[in-house]
């Protein structure tokens, strides 16, 4: 096709100056901050001055700014990163953290996905019935609840208190598939609940919208039965600003969007990593768990992005201001 | 609810001949009507605002019937419940639960605080965090936005690249490492300094993570009106490009914002909570509804009172604004579609 490949190399382009951007930002915010001297956290509590004066020789941390961030980067790229805090290998860590993470989101999204179309389905084609009043509450209630929250609420009266789950924690889809998914039923609707609510609540407006359109009213008028209609002239054009969405949402859940869920449920997970190295300010795994979230998150919008291209030659000929 | 725009916008119709005078309707007029007209959003912005109301209320409750501060300890007092004498905090560690007594109406925390009176102090930092930082988000959002759609060129390939950065960044991510580093050190921008335990940390965070959810949409409106001939007209005019922005088109933004802001609160209520909950917000010896449920993380099942009740409070909080905020985008209808995440 015209253009696409033009278009494809400007976008891996802008995708890699996004990512580089995102990596200094990260490195300058941990590195004017006061009282984080990376030099104390390696040494210890009881370093003398000559232990940290080695340190920050060793290091390297006395060196300019840039200096330390190419040095940074090339570790993390090289597979060498090691925590300030206990120098565990970063990438290591990283590594034991995506199946859990990828468990995780990758449940968690079908399921949203799967709720969000049947619940705006329903409550498009029952437009102002009790169904539909029904289920607009519901989703306004998902999307209100703080995520963390209903992982508490759910740990306690469903697993504590009812026994019907496991309280927390992982097993490895290899040594056990069902204990694997027994101990992710929680977790999976806890990270799916604020996405059900947005995306019946989109898919709705957006089928009342499509179902005005004159080739509806033209099917109809052909004597189609209203089920095919609903199903493959309603839904059908209704579901492509969801499923780029959900492309969207994909790679931000999988880019850090499942800290809350995965602190709560203390699966570990990359998600835990961060949190954890946030709370001791351990710039290396941040730096890296950045990255990786952020490469997702761009990821998802490039394909999306180039996936609408394909589809639409406007955009990727730049004939489109928006 | 049929959308806004299949809705009937007429009003009754004035019968033909009668000595009536008719006076048009302003839009925001037949705007009012319509939110006038949903009970639902309705019931739920006087929910918020009766909220509101309590938590500014919270030093009454106090003062007259809890007689106790949000953080006065307790910790070896009994009270009388029904009759029994019974320890505040049991010897256990298991602090007393909700009950119909004055005092400890939603029982104590670890501490023995009263946590009636702690949640109306946590919901005025709670809820103040949500308005301030709504604050700063629409202010740049509005910013970012019209500079970008009416200038477009460089000023807009600038603003708009980074935006992609901010947006790129995962929200939760970027709040919490700005979190950490800033509570640290405080913040410190020219001759402004701010403590590293003010409130206003979290607040310019929250702020600051959410402009270019905003500010895109925004942007794309202004790209519409841009073509408008009313614009045309004001260059006719002699015009200069920022009167343009103030009398020209933000008066046409006016109510995309009202929806937006009203719904960015929501969502900077979610943030903080969850900001609160990994350390990386509130900080002693303020405390929010974030915080609290964090306090009552470890007490989950011996007094899951003091998870469940903060909890609760940002829920409702919460579903009153995007309730009330669906109303109003229904009754407003503006053109620009928002989706903000919060966690």
């Amino acid at each position: 096709m015209e253009g696409m490949g033009r278009f494809i190399i400007r976008r891996l382009v802008g995708m890699i100056a996004v990512l580089f951007a995102i990596s200094v930002l990260v490195f300058l915010i941990f590195n004017v901050i006061p009282n984080s001297d990376p030099a104390l956290r390696i040494g210890g509590k009881n370093a003398n001055q000559q232990l940290i004066d080695r340190i920050n020789k060793d290091w390297g941390f006395n060196d300019p700014l840039p200096e330390q961030y190419v040095t940074l980067m090339k570790k993390t790229f090289s597979g060498d990163l090691v925590s300030y805090q206990n120098q565990r290998n970063v990438i290591d860590q990283i590594k034991k953290g995506i199946p859990v993470t990828f468990s995780l989101c990758i449940g968690a999204a079908i399921i949203w996905f799967l709720l969000g179309v049947v619940f705006g389905y329903l409550s498009a084609i029952r437009a102002g019935r009790a169904t539909d009043r029904a289920l607009t509450i519901l989703a306004l209630i998902g999307i209100s609840l703080p995520v963390f929250w209903l992982g508490e609420m759910l740990l306690y009266y469903v697993a504590n208190k009812a026994g019907l789950f496991p309280v927390g924690d992982y097993v490895k889809f290899s040594e056990d598939p069902l204990q694997w998914a027994n101990h992710l039923i929680l977790p999976w609707f806890t990270l799916a609940v604020l996405y059900i609510g947005f995306y019946s609540r989109l898919l709705r407006s957006n089928m009342l919208d499509v179902m005005d359109e004159d080739y509806v009213r033209t099917a109809r008028a052909k004597g189609l039965p209203e089920r095919q209609v609903r199903l493959k002239h309603v839904l059908r054009n209704s579901l492509i600003p969801i499923i780029t969405l959900f492309g969207l949402d994909f790679g931000a859940v999988i880019g850090g969007g499942a800290i809350l869920t995965e602190t709560v449920y203390n699966l570990p997970g990359v998600g835990l990593y961060a949190g954890q190295s946030v709370a001791s300010l351990d710039l290396p795994p941040l730096i890296a768990v950045t990255i990786f979230g952020a490469f997702f998150i761009v990821l998802l919008n490039t394909i999306v992005d180039i996936v609408y291209a394909y589809l639409d030659p406007r955009i990727r000929l730049g004939t489109q201001a928006a | 609810m049929p959308p806004a725009e299949a809705m009937p916008t007429g009003e009754p119709q004035l019968p033909v001949g009668d000595q009536v005078e008719i006076v048009g309707k302003s839009p925001w007029y037949l705007a009012y009507m319509r939110l006038r007209r949903n009970k639902v959003a309705l019931a739920f912005g006087v929910l918020f605002i009766v909220i509101v109301l309590a938590c500014l209320a919270a030093p009454l409750w106090a003062n007259y019937v809890a007689h106790t501060g949000p953080n006065e300890n307790h910790l070896t007092e009994k009270i009388n419940i029904g009759g029994k004498e019974t320890f505040v905090v049991a010897p256990t560690g298991i602090p007393i639960g909700p009950g119909l007594h004055a005092k400890f109406l939603l029982g104590a925390d670890d501490n023995g605080r009263d946590v009636m009176v702690r949640l109306l102090y946590g919901g005025r930092t709670s809820i103040y965090i949500g308005v301030m930082a709504a604050f700063i988000t629409t202010f740049f959002a509005v910013a970012v936005g019209l500079a970008a759609g009416y200038w477009g060129g460089w000023t807009d390939s600038v603003l708009s690249r980074t935006m992609d950065i901010i947006w790129a960044f995962p929200v939760l991510l970027l709040g919490i490492a700005l979190g950490t580093a800033l509570s640290v050190g405080g913040l410190q921008i020219g001759p402004l300094s701010v403590p590293a335990d003010s409130l206003w940390i979290p607040i310019l965070i929250i702020g600051f993570v959410y402009v270019p959810y905003m500010a895109r949409p925004i942007r794309g409106e202004v790209l519409a009106l841009r073509e408008k001939e009313f614009v045309e007209a004001a260059v006719a005019q002699g015009k200069g490009p920022i009167r343009i922005m103030f009398t020209e088109l933000l008066p046409n933004l006016i109510s995309t914002i009202i929806v937006f802001f009203t719904l960015n609160i929501a969502n900077n209520m979610l943030l903080e909570a969850a900001l609160s909950f990994l350390g990386a917000g509130v900080k002693p010896p303020n405390s929010s509804w974030g915080t609290m449920i964090a306090d009552g993380e470890d007490r989950l099942v011996t007094a899951p009172h003091l998870t469940l009740v903060p909890g609760l409070m940002i829920v409702l909080t919460v579903l009153a604004l995007n309730v009330f905020g669906d109303g109003l985008r229904d009754a407003l209808n503006p053109r620009a579609k928002l989706r903000m995440e919060a966690n």
